[in-house]
């Protein structure tokens, strides 16, 4: 399982994991390689089909989904791009899956090299007080089975199989 | 309509997020009347995102802790989830090489 912190100062989730592989590979996968471990069956926010999750990787680059049609749904921006130490984003999704311009949170990762061969990657993201005028419509869409939750079990096991 | 779909309200919300406060005290921070405050803090607490309580002779504002729980809740399981997926990623990648 991934190690999980969990602190309750600020609106923020904070989580680390260590992965079997070096700093510049870890960073990579994060980055240019998120299609291959981005939930895309539930996290997307476009009307069709998403094929990959795009970085554009430098500061002030984008950050999309992209349909097969070659469409694209903003989800964000790099705000500081430091291969391979550290890579700011800021994510303005809304909770109902739609870009928001209104939604200003952060998702900070930091890659430290643990020895040669693994890396710890530790994870911020905060400023979530923005979700504050969709707070209610996020307790309707959580408290349901058929809500996100549920669409991240689902996902779980997937991952797990 | 959303009881938080007005940039007062929010900005109301952002503060109690930081700490409890009392009416006066957002009042003078906002450029808004003391009265006025107090109507938004009643929207927030019939939406169920504020809670009040009394200290003293004052009446301090707070965010309701289950409205944050359940935000920190839901991302969380997602970074959870995302996490692990990523980590098998990079240590796949690593393995199948070549």
């Amino acid at each position: 399982m991934v190690d999980q912190q969990q602190h309750s100062v600020g609106a923020a989730v904070r989580q680390s994991v260590v992965v079997d592989a070096p700093p510049e590979r870890a960073f990579a996968v994060f980055t240019a390689g998120m299609t291959s471990w981005w939930p895309i069956e539930s996290h997307s926010i476009g009307t069709k089909p998403m094929t990959a999750a795009v970085m554009e990787p430098r500061t002030g680059g984008r950050w999309f989904e992209r349909a097969a049609d070659g469409s694209e749904c903003d989800w964000g921006r790099v705000l500081a791009w430091e291969p391979p130490h550290r890579v700011v984003l800021a994510w303005q999704i809304s909770s109902d899956w739609q870009a928001d311009p209104d939604i200003h949170t952060e998702v900070e990762v930091r890659f430290h090299p643990e020895d040669a061969e693994r890396t710890r990657v530790e994870l911020e993201h905060r400023g979530l007080e923005s979700y504050g005028p969709r707070a209610e419509e996020m307790r309707g869409i959580f408290g349901s089975d058929g809500g996100w939750r549920g669409l991240l079990g689902r996902f779980a096991e997937t991952a797990r199989a | 309509m959303t009881a938080l779909g007005d940039p007062t309200r929010q900005a109301i919300f952002e503060r109690l997020v930081d700490r409890p406060r009392p009416v006066g005290e957002l009042a003078g921070e906002l450029p808004v009347s003391r009265p006025a405050v107090s109507q938004h803090l009643k929207v927030l607490k019939d939406a169920g995102l504020v809670i009040d309580r009394k200290v003293g002779t004052r009446r301090l504002y707070q965010v309701d802790p289950r409205a944050v729980a359940d935000l920190r809740a839901y991302f969380d399981a997602f970074w959870d989830q995302s996490l692990a997926a990523f980590r098998d990623a990079a240590e796949h990648e690593e393995k199948s090489d070549g």
